[in-house]
Formats: structure tokens, C-alpha cells, sequence
């Protein structure tokens, strides 16, 4: 809430300098976000009185006018439509200066010369916009200085204020606040009653005690509603950031600011029957003030007449009813609503008024004869009118209870660490206005307070305990180290870290990658067609409306950034999150995604030129898996947004852990990425699982070595050669290696030659060649059985 | 002819060789069956007895002159063959070398790594939990109630199964309470959510870590030890730390911590709007509430909790001056912090 401090310091006349007072205000929990100057500089403009206005003889839209400064009369060239003699105004004098620096002088517009100038609020920098000239109040004095006129030398300073503290959004408040902080007593304005002056009442009712204990209403009739708001409250309406509309309007505006009741005035003429404050009904509708149209239902709290909704409690008043330029009788609305009500219908129809924002805070709910006894005799001043007795419904027990808490002296040492004297203690309570009496002596001594009606957010002890401390200052209490007890834990194998995952991946040359979580749905079902993936309700943008189901739309997506940016060598990872429908539940799996496209090597003198292919993808993944010791195979995949012929499926123990290999080269069109973008996407539990390991036996024994180039079907996979071969040699087969592959020229079209070295050794003696012949004659025998293989 | 004359010669030939072949030869010259020294030995037979001895010692003095010679050419030839191989070998040892370029970890993952190697020192664990979030374990048990105006603080993500993305990683403190009795003391770091739009210093994504400590006779006093060493520890500088009283639901009494900004340490500087403090943690005395959701006795037990936003840690800590380019993933950003 913007407060000018002017208005503030009427309440507390503290006179700490404007950055003390906001200093004070920020360590108290009241956080000044800004201040501003509410008028730039300017100087030598002073109230004037434009005693006659006659036509320019040489230009038509101009006139020339005579002005009393106070200390004589000027001509003066005005082109303003509203200049009329008897205005007053902001007159710049010869020598004056304005805030875009522009120094008034002695000027001939079209043959005549104007000795000073008439201003709008636009050129006194006070308002963007305004039509004519500034028309100030016509009681002030000629020649007085405007700034001093108008207060201008005032400070807007804007408070970002907690939820809890609905009891500062007022002047009121915020000077109660000061006011126990600079230990000064506020002086409030004398609000007498306003005695009726007629018998005219309108009726009120309410069917929802709960939703709104307490509703006052009062007529005033005969309104004239086409005043003028005197200028000291269009200047604070503006100062606190609201546009003056009418007489009926700013009065509620200022008893908002002034107090913090907020206040609604309808046309009496508009409305029928009486006020009936019940919740809506199915099919029930109505247009806003703002010209909304909306439907209601069974949860809104309403405001009616016989004809239906008139406002909605607490939110926003209905078009119907409200005041306009044809309003003459005027019914004022002061409310007490509960909070919850409010802010659930504010939520609902995304309705955030100031009024609104006040009740779902709270009111203090004491308030409301005050604050319309204060609204009637400010309307009745600025727009006249008879005002009728006030009509109050009210269900006593549905109000609000002063809270009654107690503090003990153990526990707000506890909790704050250190002693707190209770002298001081007593003091703030007492300044707070919350009654606090006391029983008890020493660590015994306990406190019970009453709240006052406008704190209702201190329920409990420890909210004492923050009021104290808030006051005491959180800077005044010493800091120290918890000292705590220091249990060991465990060095558990199986977790291996994620840190450990990260910089082997690192270390492998891929950057790290932070993608959003929600994308754009159409990537999503390009890279997971049928995912089904959860949608957000209410998402920032179209790009971000669904959740992922898997890393590759963030990977594909920042490829094509920096695709884009001119880098042709990508290598990306990234883990986190993934999320999937099961059913009804949802799984949300930490997955480990990465991507590579260009060059494998970067440019130089000494490196290769290729582009990156399937199996620099596929040693990536085996070097991540090669982490957790556990049985790791590949299998061709069979999967739709991957490369048929170029994707496989990670096997751990079995089960699929992973996919790698190239995109689909309909899916790299559709993302207009180039070909030959490689991916992988892991599932992080089977990555970081790990099995200790234990110490095998290291053979001292020769090793032999012996290769073998076998010819075999193209289709059949290497890994099956590597399978026979191992199950038919068992522990003596030391190591196995693919060390060359061949197709092409001496080899037939549908045939491929792999060779494959073996290493030989036996745990405890030498092996003989006999022996190792025979060997080589079994396995060759299973493979020529089992795969068609033969000896090249 | 004289022995002088000719181990002059032969050392002078000795000399002259250019390799072991040419070595050789000479060696075979004057030293071979034929060699001229030799030659000349094998002549003493036809000399005066008298004499033989004396010209012996001379040619047997000259011919283990001329092997040592030999020896020493021989080296030297090795030598410079060495040498010249060496030459022929050498490299320019300014061209860059063969190794890949590694790869780097996110400014945000470096500072989740800052932040934890700091608390993990002092003992407290690092847990984690899901990010989709039900009402209860991110609002109710965090004392934040359906109507709630400090649900209007956290403008929350819906999703279409009823759930939501979570407004901060308080949930995982719930979690943890939930599982494991006090003491507790542990930090949640990971990703969060709320309906902002992408600016210089919003997303509607970012991350955060969030302490909590309950035990007995946990006081502010430690809350205030634990985060101002903190802050010190992560800037490596005993900067400023201001704790104003604010609000949470959570929390109470509750504070916002201001930290002396980084950049011109307090004088007041863009950064930090003139103001010479940066806002960047909130933190208080768990809510009684909230403890008693989870079933501590409020009683016998309080607690600590803080929360702060990461990126905010790491943009202040490199000085990134726009948080935009946190998710855009460039490689030319995401290299630079490796």
C-alpha cells in the first residue's frame, strides 16, 4: 500500500526524517519497497485568480486573461478550454521554473505578450494526462506558493505488507504502528456522529451470519453527486494511488485509506425492496461495475435487493446499482464480511479490488459505526444531502472474539535464545495495545493478553513471542551455533551419486542442460507419441503446458538453440525429473538424458573430421553403466521416435534401463533439425544402482592369445558370437575382444567377417597348446552349429 | 715408414669418419689383419733385437691411442645419431593436443554443490522428494489453509490430476518429519514452480533449498548462527546479514534476511537498487502448527527452517546478470563455469 506521509504524520506527529522512519518501519516486518516525492521540483508557481477571460484578437483557440497573483494582475495567453474567469489556479509566474525545466518568461504569442503562465497538472509533472488547466479550491489565498498549498513537498511511501498484517493497510494502521515504535500516542481525527436528519431507512437483512456478521447501512438523500472533490482529497486519493471518479465514490475510497473499512455507496433510486445479504443461487448472474458479466452460484456470498444481485460481498459492486452521474439518493454499505468469503470469491472470479484485498486480510470488525459516521459526514460536506439513521443487522456471535493468549516467560526465552527483560517485555505488550496482565514470578511468569479488534492474526503463543521480538529488534539478539549431538552415518555401496554421474558425464564432454519441466504438447507427442502426458491447468505459457515424460523434448529443444546460434558440435545432458501417468498414480522418475550431434572431435590439426555415430553414443552409455557393476546388454530397439536400424534398449539384469541411438529421421524434419542426432535416456535408478564388488583371484599363469576371423550372416549379432563363445570356454577365457568387422569386397554381399581375439589363461598352471587347440576346435564347432559361422 | 706418421694419419681418418660404416673402415685400415699398424708389428720380426722392443712399445702405445680413439668416435657417432634422430623426431610442442574438450556442469548444479558441501560438513543430510505435490504436503500441513491469502504469495501451477508443481520444497521438510523422528536436521534442494513469467529475474521455474532443524532448545539465536555462517561460508566473505521480522505461514516469528550486496558490499550500487542490501533468504521458528501436523511434541521440541532460491545464489555468486539465459542452455554460457 503507497501511504503519504504528510496524511501519516497528521495521525503521529513523529518527526524522524523520512529514510529513519522507513528504516523503522523494514525492521519492524513493515517492508518499504520505495519511496517517491509525490510532486517533482519546480518553483515560483503560486495560487492565482483569473479575474477576466477575453478572446485572443489574432488567434481563435487562444484567450487572453487578467490573473491575480496576490500581488498584481498579469496578462496572460491562455489556450486552455476551461479557463473561465473566477477559476483558480496554478499560475507560473515570470521567472518561474517548471519541472521539465522550462523557465517561464516575458512571451508575445501572436501579438500579444503573456506575463506568466496558467498550468495543468501535466506540466506540474502531477498527473500524465489531464484536459485544461489545474482548478484549484477556490478558498485558497492569491500568491500563496503551491507547493505549499497543496503539500507538495510530501513523500509516497510504499509498504509491501505481509498477509497477517491486514490490520496496517490504513493510515490508522500504519500509525498505530508508528506510534509503538517511536512510543508516541496517535491522535485520530474527531469522528462525531452524524444526527439523521430524515426518517428514510432502506431495510437490511442477512441470511449468512457466518459470511457477514455485520451490515450497516444508511441513506442520504438529495446528493448532488456532480461536485467537485475538494482538491486535499483528490490529492491524497492520488497520492495513495487511486483516480478521483465522484463525490460518492472518492468518500468510500477515503475511508478505505483513512481507517481501512471498506465501503461501498449505491444508487437508492437503483435499488428495490431492501438488502438481503444471502449466497447466490444456481443460474443467478450479474454485470460488474466493471462491465463483466458473471454467474454465481450457491458459494458466493451476495449482495441483493428484490430484483436480484447487486453487489458481490466484499468484491465488487453491480452496474445496476451503482452511483453515476444521475444519482441523487445515495445508500452507503459498511461491512463486516469474513475474510475466507471474500477471498475465496476474489480467487474465484479473479477479482482483486481493494476491497477484497482488505477483508480477506481482515477488518477490524469494531469498525464499521466509526467509519460510516466518518463517510457521511465527509459526503454530506463535499456533496450535501440529508442523511437518514443508520440500520445495523448484526449477529454478535458470529463475530470475531478478542483472542485472549498467553506467554510464558520460559518459553519466549526458549524460543528466542537469550533473556529478554520483562520489564521490556510488559512494555511492548502494553504498547501494542494488547492488555497483557500477568501471573507469576521469575521463569514462572506468565502473560495473558487481549487483542485488540483490529489484531485478529495473534492466536497463539509463539505469535507473541514474534510481536515481542519484532519490537525488542531481531537485530538486538546475538547469533549462535546450534550445538547439536554428532551421530555417524553410514557409507552405503549401493548409492552411488548423482555428483559421480554428473562428472563422469562431464568428463565425457557434455555440458550440463537445465530444461523445463512443462513443454510445448506438440513436442511432447512428437518425442512420446501417445504419452499422455499431465497437463497444467493454468500454464504461463503454450510452451509449457504439459509435463514431461522424458528429457528428449528439453534436449532437442536447446540443440535447436544452439543449432541456431551457429555451434555445430553439441554434446548436452541433463537429469531430473520425469513424469508419467500409471493408472490413477503418477510416476515421477529421475531420468539422465543426453543428446550429441556434429563433429566427434572439436576442429584441429591432429583430429578426425567424422560426425559422431551410434557408437560414440552407445560407449557413453556403457561407460555411465560400467559405473554400477552390474550385467549390462543391448538389444536392437524397437521404438518409434528412434532410428530403426540405429537404437537400442540397455538391459541391466535383464530389464530395460535405457534407449540410445540416432532420432528417427522424420522426427529430426519435423524439429527441422539436420540428420544424425543421437540420443540417449536413461533411467536414473538403474545408472546410480550399484553392487559391491569383491576381489576375484588375479591368475600369475601365461596367458595365449589366439584370433579367430569368422564369416557369418549379416543379420546374425555380434553379441550372440561373444555369448556361445563365453558359455563355451567358462574362466578360461581371460578376455574377449571384437577386433575387426568387415564387409565388402571378398567377402559375399549377405555376409559380414568378424574377428575376435581370445586370451587364454588358467588360474593355476601354464596351458598347453594341445589343450587350447582343443578349445578353439569346441568353440568353433558351437558357433558353425549354432550361427552357420565359418572360419575365414 | 715411421709409427708417428702413421697414427697421425689414422687418427686424422679416425676423426674424419661420418659414421659406424666409414668407423669401421678406418679401424679395419690400421688395425685389420692387414691394417698398416698391424703391418708394421708384424715387420718388427726383420728388426735389430736391440730395437724391437722399444719400436714395439711405441707401435702397441699407438695402436691402444688409435682403439681408444675409435672408442670415442664411436660414441660420438652414436651420439650425434641420436642427436640427429631426436632432431628428426622432435614436434612443435605449441600445437594444441589430441584430448576432447571435457564438458561442464550447470552454474545451478555448482551452486546446489557449494551449498551442500557446506551443510554437509556440519552434519546435516540432503534429501529430496517428488515434485508433483498434493495440496496437503505443499499448502495444509504447512499451516497454509485453502483460503489463505499467503496462497496469493505462491501462485501455484495446477495440474489436470488434481496435484500441483510445487511452490517450494517445503513439502520434502513435511516428508522428512513424517519419516523420521527428531533430530532432525537436513536441507532440500531441487526445482520449484509458480505461475511467473520469464523475465530478467523471474521464471516459472527455478530452484531452491530449504533447511530445517528441530530438536530440543532450538532457539532464533541458532537460526540466526546457522544462517549467517552460512552466508559467509557460500560468499567466502563475513558480508552484512540484516534479519527483518516477516511473514510465513510456516514460520513464526518469521524474518527475511537482507545480505550486504556482493557487489559494492553495502555503498549502494545498481545491483542492489542503492540500497546496499539484497534480499535473498526467508527462514524462522517452524510454526507449532506445522510440528504438530507431523506429530512432534511442540512442547519438547523447535526447530529452524530456512529457504532460499538457488538461481538467485548463483546469479549473485558468477554475476549473471539474466536469468533467461539459466535455462536457454547455450553451450557458450554453460562452458564458461566449468
Amino acid at each position: 500500500m503507497k501511504y503519504s506521509e504528510q496524511w501519516l504524520k497528521e495521525w503521529v506527529p513523529v518527526t524522524v526524517s523520512t529514510d529513519a522512519l522507513c528504516d523503522q518501519l523494514t525492521n519492524a516486518g513493515l517492508e518499504v519497497d520505495g519511496t517517491e516525492r509525490v510532486a517533482p521540483a519546480f518553483s515560483g508557481v503560486v495560487v492565482a485568480e483569473v479575474t477576466a477571460v477575453e478572446p485572443h484578437p489574432n488567434a481563435s483557440r487562444l484567450s487572453v486573461c487578467q490573473v491575480d497573483d496576490g500581488a498584481g494582475t498579469s496578462t496572460v495567453v491562455c489556450g486552455a478550454p476551461n479557463v473561465t474567469p473566477g477559476l483558480v489556479g496554478a499560475f507560473a509566474r515570470v521567472g518561474a521554473v517548471l519541472p521539465d525545466g522550462t523557465a517561464i518568461g516575458r512571451s508575445e504569442l501572436r501579438g500579444v505578450v503573456s506575463e506568466g503562465m496558467l498550468l495543468s497538472t501535466t506540466e506540474l509533472g502531477l498527473d500524465a494526462d489531464a484536459d485544461g488547466i489545474l482548478e484549484l479550491d477556490a478558498g485558497l489565498e492569491c500568491g500563496t506558493d503551491l507547493r505549499e498549498a497543496l503539500g507538495l513537498d510530501d513523500v509516497v511511501i510504499d509498504i509491501d505488507l505481509t498477509p497477517n498484517r491486514g490490520d496496517v493497510l490504513s493510515i490508522r494502521g500504519l500509525a498505530r504502528e508508528v506510534g509503538v515504535l517511536n512510543r508516541m500516542p496517535v491522535c485520530a481525527p474527531r469522528i462525531d456522529d452524524v444526527q439523521a436528519e430524515t426518517e428514510t431507512v432502506f431495510g437490511v437483512e442477512i441470511a449468512n451470519y457466518a459470511g457477514c456478521p455485520r451490515y450497516l447501512g444508511r441513506v442520504v438523500e438529495g446528493v448532488d453527486i456532480g461536485r467537485t472533490t475538494p482538491l486535499w482529497m483528490r490529492e491524497r486519493l492520488r497520492r495513495s494511488g487511486l483516480r478521483p471518479i465522484d463525490p460518492a465514490v472518492d468518500v468510500t475510497n477515503y475511508v478505505l485509506l483513512e481507517l481501512g473499512q471498506p465501503m461501498h455507496a449505491f444508487d437508492l433510486d437503483q435499488l428495490s425492496g431492501g438488502i438481503v445479504v444471502r449466497n447466490g443461487r444456481a443460474g443467478e448472474s450479474m454485470t460488474l461495475l466493471d462491465g463483466r458479466d458473471i454467474e454465481v452460484d450457491e458459494t458466493v456470498l451476495l449482495i441483493t435487493d428484490s430484483d436480484g444481485p447487486v453487489a458481490i460481498a466484499g468484491v465488487m459492486g453491480g452496474e445496476r446499482s451503482g452511483v453515476g452521474t444521475g444519482t441523487c439518493n445515495v445508500f452507503l454499505e459498511c461491512a463486516y464480511f469474513s475474510p475466507q468469503t471474500v477471498a475465496r470469491t476474489s480467487r474465484r472470479f479473479e477479482l482483486h479490488t481493494d476491497a477484497a484485498y482488505r477483508y480477506a486480510r481482515g477488518v477490524d470488525c469494531q469498525l464499521q459505526a466509526k467509519a460510516i459516521q466518518r463517510a457521511t459526514r465527509l459526503l454530506v460536506e463535499i456533496a450535501g444531502g440529508r442523511p437518514g439513521p443508520v440500520v445495523e443487522a448484526v449477529s454478535e456471535e458470529d463475530l470475531p472474539t478478542a483472542n485472549r493468549v498467553s506467554l510464558r516467560k520460559s518459553r519466549l526465552d526458549l524460543l528466542v535464545g537469550e533473556e529478554i527483560p520483562v520489564g521490556e517485555v510488559e512494555q511492548i505488550l502494553e504498547r501494542l495495545e494488547l492488555s497483557p496482565s500477568c501471573v507469576g514470578d521469575g521463569d514462572a511468569r506468565v502473560w495473558t493478553t487481549t487483542s485488540p479488534s483490529h489484531r485478529f492474526d495473534i492466536a497463539r503463543e509463539e505469535d507473541l513471542v514474534e510481536e515481542v521480538l519484532r519490537i525488542h529488534g531481531y537485530d538486538a539478539i546475538d547469533s549462535r551455533v546450534p550445538i547439536v549431538p554428532l551421530p555417524l552415518g553410514r557409507a552405503r555401496v549401493s548409492e552411488l551419486l548423482d555428483a559421480r554421474l554428473k562428472d563422469l558425464l562431464v568428463d565425457l564432454g557434455y555440458a550440463e542442460a537445465i530444461t523445463y519441466s512443462f513443454i510445448d504438447p506438440r513436442i511432447a507427442d512428437l518425442l512420446d507419441p501417445g504419452g499422455d502426458p499431465v497437463s497444467v491447468v493454468n500454464p504461463v505459457s503454450s510452451e509449457h503446458e504439459v509435463m514431461r515424460t522424458s528429457l528428449l523434448p528439453g534436449l532437442v529443444t536447446a540443440l535447436g538453440n544452439n543449432l541456431s546460434r551457429q555451434t555445430a558440435r553439441v554434446r548436452l545432458f541433463e537429469t531430473g525429473q520425469c513424469f508419467r501417468r500409471e493408472g490413477d498414480d503418477l510416476a515421477q522418475l529421475t531420468m539422465c538424458g543426453g543428446i550429441l550431434f556434429g563433429p566427434r572431435e572439436t576442429e584441429g590439426w591432429a583430429h578426425d573430421r567424422e560426425q559422431v555415430d551410434f557408437f560414440d553414443v552407445k560407449g557413453d552409455v556403457e561407460r555411465l553403466f560400467a559405473l554400477g557393476s552390474f550385467r549390462v546388454g543391448y538389444a536392437k530397439a524397437t521404438d518409434p521416435v528412434l532410428h530403426p536400424g540405429q537404437s537400442a534398449v540397455v538391459l541391466v539384469e535383464g530389464e530395460v534401463a535405457g534407449r540410445f541411438g540416432r532420432l528417427h529421421p522424420e522426427v529430426e524434419s519435423v524439429l527441422e533439425l539436420p540428420g544424425g542426432v543421437f540420443v540417449f535416456e536413461l533411467e536414473g535408478d538403474a545408472v546410480l544402482a550399484r553392487r559391491r564388488r569383491r576381489h576375484g583371484s588375479v591368475s600369475r599363469q601365461p596367458s595365449v592369445r589366439r584370433d579367430l576371423a569368422l564369416v557369418v550372416d549379416r543379420e546374425i549379432p555380434a553379441a550372440s558370437i561373444e555369448t556361445i563363445v563365453r558359455a563355451r570356454l567358462g574362466e578360461i577365457l581371460a578376455e574377449f575382444s571384437f577386433f575387426d568387422v568387415y564387409g565388402g569386397e571378398g567377402i559375399d554381399s549377405n555376409k559380414k567377417s568378424v574377428a575376435i581375439g581370445l586370451t587364454f589363461q588358467h588360474r593355476s598352471r601354464t596351458l598347453t597348446d594341445t589343450e587350447i587347440a582343443q578349445h578353439l576346435d569346441d568353440t568353433l564347432l558351437d558357433l558353425t552349429r549354432r550361427l552357420g559361422v565359418r572360419l575365414r | 715408414m715411421n709409427v708417428d706418421g702413421i697414427e697421425k694419419a689414422a687418427l686424422a681418418a679416425v676423426e674424419a669418419t661420418t659414421d659406424e660404416k666409414s668407423l669401421d673402415d678406418a679401424r679395419v685400415r690400421y688395425l685389420g689383419r692387414k691394417g698398416e699398424l698391424t703391418v708394421l708389428l708384424r715387420s718388427l720380426g726383420g728388426m735389430d733385437a736391440a730395437e724391437r722392443p722399444a719400436a714395439g712399445a711405441r707401435i702397441n702405445a699407438a695402436k691402444v691411442r688409435l682403439q681408444q680413439a675409435i672408442e670415442r668416435r664411436k660414441e660420438a657417432l652414436a651420439t650425434h645419431q641420436l642427436e640427429r634422430e631426436l632432431a628428426e623426431e622432435a614436434v612443435d610442442v605449441t600445437l594444441p593436443g589430441r584430448s576432447r574438450p571435457g564438458g561442464s556442469l550447470h552454474p545451478i548444479t555448482m551452486t546446489f554443490r557449494r551449498i551442500e558441501r557446506i551443510f554437509e560438513a556440519a552434519g546435516y543430510d540432503v534429501v529430496s522428494g517428488p515434485e508433483i505435490e498434493d495440496e496437503y504436503h505443499n499448502f495444509e500441513a504447512l499451516n497454509i489453509p485453502a483460503d489463505h491469502p499467503a496462497r496469493a504469495m505462491h501462485d501455484t501451477l495446477y495440474l489436470d490430476n488434481g496435484m500441483l508443481l510445487r511452490t517450494h520444497t517445503s513439502p520434502v521438510q513435511i516428508r522428512t518429519m513424517e519419516a523420521q523422528p527428531p533430530p532432525i536436521r537436513v536441507i532440500c534442494p531441487g526445482r520449484v514452480y509458480r505461475k511467473d513469467n520469464v523475465d530478467a529475474s523471474h521464471s516459472p521455474m527455478f530452484h531452491q533449498v530449504e533447511g530445517l532443524v528441530v530438536d530440543e532448545g532450538i532457539a532464533f539465536a541458532d537460526l540466526k548462527g546457522a544462517v549467517v555462517d552460512f552466508v559467509h561460508g557460500f560468499f567466502e566473505q563475513d558480508l552484512g546479514v540484516r534479519f527483518r521480522p516477516s511473514y510465513f505461514p510456516f514460520t513464526e516469528p518469521s524474518a527475511e534476511v537482507d545480505v550486504q550486496c556482493v557487489h559494492c558490499l553495502g555503498d549502494g550500487c545498481q545491483a542492489c537498487g542503492y540500497t546496499g542490501w539484497t534480499e535473498v533468504l526467508g527462514c524462522g521458528m517452524v510454526h507449532p502448527n506445522v510440528l504438530a501436523n507431523v506429530g512432534i511434541d511442540t512442547e519438547r521440541y523447535t526447530g529452524f527452517a530456512f529457504g532460499f532460491g538457488v538461481d538467485r545464489f548463483a546469479t549473485l555468486f558468477y554475476e549473471i546478470d539474466d536469468m533467461r539465459l539459466m535455462f536457454d542452455n547455450e553451450l557458450r554460457f554453460l562452458t564458461q563455469f566449468a
